[in-house]
């Protein structure tokens, strides 16, 4: 009797002991977290609703003031629509390229060694190199794009210098930059599929194209949901050569969010519409990360 | 047919990379030649290292390499910290209320550091961090996706391991050191990899936070070197490209199969 109670307390001492323990591993982390994730994302909620100070008019509460500003305002709507229109271009293109580069690379092809490697090497480049890089291919007269066209007898090209071409141009930057980054999720996928069951397609008499439409596609799902997940939160994210390439002209025709946030903040100081325009991206990112634990298979992929 | 099919795809398929890494061809080439040679194409023209020595002269360069160098260093030095305490706490400690704080955790993900530039920026100014390297770092150190993969990597361990270790008089502490850290020894170096390779490219964060030479990584040394005010010509800002690429290229072709590993492993742990 007296030993059950004794085995007992020592059991739930035991067991404080332990949460103790537990608490003061995460409580580094719950430190930072709170500095640098929690605490900035109410205090943004905070800002956003609160009146731009000057040193004479001290900053006062509005209420969604900020907000009704931000709707009216022309920039954030052209801003607005920038945006999508580079998710709608550039997550579909540079997931379908990161397929089928997949497949390549996958399959018995020469070399494939090397263009494994040029797919991949994007991805380790800092995108304001990358942005370096690409300048010379658009600049006109004599960037390499405008000498190749000219060999067509095409006429010179402004794309970084005209609204009608300049966001395209700074999509097809995008999509180099992360094809070959979803590519490599692709490629890992792919080399779990047994070969069996390529083996039971050709037996059967299906065409590779069939086998790869009806057997790989709906087995690479959970990869590309995961992957859709990533170029999403890319794009919001994902304006470093904004800064080389356009700054987000010429008439704001390349201006993304995130970089009207940073011109809002740290040019214009207008720190509540910055704090308004990131509570509605936070908005958006919580929905996407709501539809990625609802949709994933929880085993699959968290990143 | 079929053949011919074939022979066409694998032609497309190095088609495609000959154009992927063309870029990268063309400021290589284009950092050893002059810049009139580089603007006309001129395949037969002199190879020169001016445009190293010029672009070497124009920015402190070693400065900038030094802060990058120290930046990912710390970066990673405090991610592992706070990544393997943490990890192993959600995988291995019993602490009521764990799942709702670990959700919290998760929320990380997709509130990047980046988006919260703006309130970053005043606590970074609270905490005296402005214009510093662990300024630059700090946000990024308490890494939910680091946390996660610590996790699942720390679950993985067989659970006899840690009890023959605690049979033996191993604390808390030293059971986590002498057993889970040895064990993922693989996946940290999995992510030492991809989190050396995001701090050595990061820019719109470390752009904000840093305004001295003493502090700027070389992505925002390259920015204001390269921008247009300075009136830089093309080979001179390949040649700073390629000084500030080099490094991380070099490591990416000799690590290239662990690189690889080492995304594939971030993302589908």
């Amino acid at each position: 009797m007296t030993m059950t109670a004794n085995a007992t307390d020592f059991y739930h001492s035991e067991r404080r002991r332990r949460a103790i323990h537990g608490w003061l591993l995460l409580t580094p982390t719950l430190v930072m977290l709170t500095a640098f994730a929690f605490y900035p994302s109410i205090a943004t909620v905070w800002t956003s609703l609160f009146s731009r100070g000057t040193r004479r008019n001290p900053s006062e509460f509005v209420g969604l003031e900020n907000y009704a500003r931000l709707f009216e305002d022309p920039t954030f709507r052209e801003v607005a629509l920038n945006n999508i229109l580079y998710a709608a271009v550039t997550i579909p293109i540079s997931i379908a390229i990161a397929l089928v580069m997949a497949l390549w690379a996958n399959s018995k092809i020469p070399a494939r060694g090397f263009v494994r490697s040029a797919y991949f090497t994007p991805t380790v480049l800092p995108m304001i190199a990358a942005a370096n890089l690409w300048l010379f291919f658009y600049t006109p007269g004599f960037g390499v794009l405008d000498q190749i066209l000219s060999l067509f007898g095409a006429p010179s090209v402004n794309w970084l210098g005209q609204p009608g071409t300049a966001l395209w141009a700074v999509c097809a930057v995008t999509v180099w930059k992360e094809s070959g980054f979803f590519m490599i999720f692709y490629l890992a996928a792919l080399q779990t599929i047994p070969e069996d069951l390529r083996e039971a397609a050709e037996i059967e008499g299906a065409s590779r194209w069939t086998y790869t439409r009806r057997v790989v596609l709906p087995l690479l799902m959970p990869t590309t949901l995961f992957v859709l997940v990533n170029a999403l939160i890319n794009s919001v994210k994902l304006i470093d050569h904004l800064f080389i390439l356009t700054k987000g002209g010429p008439s704001n025709s390349t201006k993304l969010i995130l970089y009207y946030i940073w011109e809002s903040a740290f040019a214009f100081f207008d720190a509540p519409a910055a704090a308004a325009m990131t509570v509605i991206v936070l908005i958006v990112l919580g929905a996407v990360a709501a539809l990625q634990f609802r949709l994933l298979d929880r085993r699959i992929h968290y990143q | 047919m079929s053949a011919l099919a074939r022979h066409a795809e694998a032609a497309l398929a190095l088609l495609v990379a000959m154009v992927w890494i063309s870029p990268l061809m063309f400021a290589g080439w284009a950092a050893f030649h002059a810049p009139t040679d580089a603007i006309n194409f001129n395949l037969a023209a002199p190879w020169t290292l001016e445009n190293f020595r010029t672009a070497w002269d124009g920015a402190p360069w070693l400065r900038y390499f030094l802060n990058t160098f120290l930046l990912v260093t710390s970066v990673l030095a405090g991610q592992f910290f706070l990544c393997t305490l943490a990890g192993f706490a959600f995988a291995q400690v019993e602490i009521p209320g764990k799942d709702v704080i670990f959700v919290l955790v998760l929320l990380q993900l997709f509130i990047l550091p980046e988006v919260l530039i703006v309130e970053n920026y005043a606590v970074a100014a609270q905490l005296g961090l402005l214009d510093s390297i662990l300024g630059i770092g700090a946000p990024y150190m308490a890494s939910a996706f680091g946390i996660f993969l610590m996790r699942q990597t720390f679950k993985s361990v067989p659970k006899e391991l840690d009890e023959a270790a605690r049979v033996e008089g191993c604390s808390t502490l030293g059971v986590l050191w002498r057993v889970y850290v040895p064990a993922a020894r693989s996946t940290y170096l999995a992510y030492a990899l991809v989190s050396i390779a995001t701090h050595w490219n990061n820019f719109l964060w470390p752009l904000i936070v840093t305004n001295s030479d003493t502090t700027r990584p070389l992505t925002v040394g390259l920015s204001i070197f390269a921008a247009p005010e300075n009136g830089v010509d093309i080979s001179v800002i390949s040649a700073a490209t390629i000084m500030v690429i080099a490094p991380l290229l070099i490591l990416f072709l000799v690590f290239q199969r662990q690189f690889v590993q080492a995304f594939l492993r971030a993302g589908i742990k």
